[in-house]
């Protein structure tokens, strides 16, 4: 032991010293209190006043919530649901229901993480509304749809049939839907029609269906549109790149409500006249996938110029063609690093498709809008907005947050040793 | 004899002349390089020489000179760039391992997709590296979770990995920690004990005694003096060169 605290020459005679345990933190309940809520005159009159404010606030809810009057929303779920869709009809959405179940289901079973949080997501909703009295056949069809996500959870895990092939029935799924949906297929531009069931318009489509088919199909046709946009947007051709700036800046410099009513007015301008009037939940996607690429495409920029010079020379020393430069090494990178942005985006845009309610679509807030109007409630006092627009808020919340929280696990898996 | 004499240079550099805007970084610079030899290139920093060896594999752009690779002349062309590169090995000063992919996946991704190999061939063949150079048991890890002198290692058999003809070697040491050099070093004298040809920018100067067959010294965007070891360093005839080899020497 040294007793000179100014040695010249000195050995640490103990190294390697043994690693002791870090003290033990010594606030109790109490000592937080005392630390965090009432360290002196300032902090302890925000805390009471907090507290106070608190209390309303609670209050009110709890209140307002006891008294609330559900039934509106109770009386229209199936409107809630898919809008005026033909009752006759519902099986064709439970098959989509059906088929979704068990895609997700596989999925979970064969790729784990991101999926299976999602399809612990669905699952658990799908037991709600299997449980509650919401009708005999659809509790049916929910039960139904659980019971295949579980069987192809149980499939997927067994299994391990290749990816491309699962990769595959979710890029089908999209135009089988709208098939299933629609009952048959109807393109005068191409000449085809067939028909398995009496067609439903598509303005006959509405609530949550409307909203996530304007979702998911934003989603997953924005994505590639956007990743090329940015990467265009880097092109050494000018004119690739100066017709990716020019689209991207001129989407990002118009409102989403603007898009939207070109795209009811303007869209038939830009396709051939044979085409015919294409409907108007058709024009709200375009919009939609439209506005969307732009925004995602800079953010994808943000996280193509984060990678660093080292990692383009690598893969160009290795022989790696451009292409696959990008699909190997540039663009796993880039987006993993990118992933809170874009999924926020498409939080985002999961919300923003409730602006369709304006050009005249039934989703899940014109339906909202259409239940306040209904005349059974007329006799209600101070009406039902409150409950109808709580209502889809928690909607809307359920499946923004079920996003946010997927979104999470997967960044945290992704990040796995990266530094 | 005379084209016997082509044959056994694999690199031939004529003339090299590079600009960075006005900046004239590579004058006329011309280097042959045999099979099986071993160049070193030192100088003091901006001197030209990592972008001369950059230049051999086109990650730099030369814009006047001729440069032919084992018999392949470096143009515009796409093909000629692709099959040079896939003769070359390169080893970075800061590794430039993909932080993405395993320790596995990094060695195992061109020989799939550019040489075409089958996966379970490529992962044989990738342990066979990784136990040349010493750490079969990090094939899984990530590059983040290695040492630096691990991941150089590591960097060094991806390039192996393509079976390259030549390996270029650019200040491979420089940003490793003093007591992980020597691994690196001792790994790339095994490498030209066993024949590889190789061109490598260092300031190591143990290295370039012990393992050089021939030192190119450069300042200034040109080269000043070649010579073999022994003659190099305790008889330079530049005075540069004798400058040079007082301040490092000390």
């Amino acid at each position: 032991m040294a007793t000179d605290i100014r040695p010249t020459n000195w050995v640490n005679t103990n190294h390697p010293a043994p690693a002791q345990k870090p003290p033990a933190s010594e606030v109790g309940v109490v000592g937080w209190l005392r630390t965090n809520l009432f360290s002196g005159v300032g902090n302890t009159i925000l805390t009471l006043a907090t507290l106070v404010a608190l209390y309303f606030v609670v209050n009110g809810l709890v209140q307002w919530t006891l008294n609330a009057f559900w039934q509106p929303i109770w009386d229209n779920r199936k409107l809630f649901a898919v809008g005026p869709f033909p009752a006759a009809q519902m099986w064709q959405p439970a098959v989509v229901l059906l088929m979704v179940s068990v895609l997700f289901g596989l999925s979970a079973g064969r790729w784990g993480s991101i999926m299976r949080n999602l399809g612990i997501g669905l699952a658990a909703l799908l037991l709600f509304l299997a449980i509650i009295p919401i009708g005999m056949q659809a509790q049916q069809v929910m039960a139904a749809s659980l019971g295949l996500l579980l069987l192809g959870y149980v499939v997927g895990l067994r299994f391990a049939f290749a990816s491309k092939w699962l990769s595959l029935a979710w890029f089908l799924s999209l135009p089988l839907t709208f098939v299933l949906l629609m009952g048959g297929v109807n393109l005068p531009g191409l000449g085809i029609r067939w028909q398995f069931a009496p067609m439903v318009d598509t303005n006959l489509w509405g609530g949550l269906m409307v909203t996530m088919l304007l979702a998911v199909v934003g989603i997953a046709l924005s994505f590639p549109i956007g990743v090329l946009l940015a990467l265009g947007r880097r092109s050494k051709l000018p004119v690739v790149k100066y017709f990716c700036i020019g689209y991207i800046e001129l989407i990002r410099g118009v409102p989403l409500i603007t898009l939207l009513f070109m795209g009811m007015t303007m869209l038939p301008l830009f396709l051939p006249s044979n085409w015919g009037n294409p409907s108007q939940l058709v024009r709200a996607m375009t919009a939609i996938t439209m506005f969307s690429a732009a925004y995602l495409a800079e953010n994808v920029r943000g996280g193509l110029q984060a990678i660093p010079k080292g990692q383009y020379e690598a893969a160009d020393a290795l022989g790696l063609s451009g292409f696959n430069s990008l699909r190997f090494i540039i663009l796993p990178q880039a987006l993993t690093k990118v992933i809170p942005a874009i999924v926020g985006q498409f939080i985002g845009l999961f919300k923003d498709t409730s602006l369709v309610s304006l050009v005249g679509l039934l989703e899940l807030v014109a339906v909202g809008k259409a239940v306040i109007q209904q005349p059974e409630w007329l006799g209600v006092p101070g009406g039902v907005a409150k409950e109808v627009y709580v209502f889809v808020a928690i909607v809307f919340f359920i499946f923004s947050y079920g996003m946010s929280f997927a979104s999470r696990r997967l960044e945290s898996k992704l990040g796995f040793g990266k530094r | 004899m005379a084209g016997h004499a082509e044959d056994t240079d694999i690199i031939v550099a004529r003339n090299v002349n590079k600009w960075y805007g006005e900046f004239h970084a590579l004058k006329n610079v011309s280097l042959t390089v045999k099979r099986r030899e071993v160049v070193v290139i030192i100088g003091p920093s901006g001197s030209g020489k990592s972008t001369f060896i950059r230049t051999i594999n086109r990650l730099e752009e030369h814009q006047s000179g001729e440069i032919i690779v084992d018999g392949i002349p470096l143009t515009h062309d796409v093909r000629n760039i692709e099959a040079i590169r896939m003769e070359t090995g390169m080893v970075f000063q800061q590794f430039n391992l993909f932080p993405h992919l395993t320790v596995m996946q990094n060695i195992t991704l061109a020989p799939i997709h550019v040489r075409k190999m089958k996966k379970k061939d490529a992962e044989e063949r990738a342990m066979q590296l990784l136990e040349r150079v010493g750490i079969p048991e990090q094939a899984h890890k990530y590059p983040g979770q290695l040492s630096g002198g691990q991941q150089q290692r590591v960097a060094i058999a991806r390039a192996l990995a393509m079976q390259p003809k030549i390996m270029l070697f650019d200040e491979p040491t420089s940003a490793l920690d003093p007591e992980m050099i020597r691994e690196v070093l001792e790994v790339m004298e095994e490498l030209a004990e066993s024949g590889m040809t190789m061109v490598v920018v260092t300031h190591e100067m143990g290295f370039a005694k012990g393992v050089a067959d021939r030192i190119v010294f450069m300042d200034g965007g040109e080269i000043v003096e070649i010579g073999a070891p022994d003659h190099f360093f305790t008889n330079p005839q530049h005075d540069r060169t004798k400058l040079f080899l007082q301040q490092i020497l000390k």
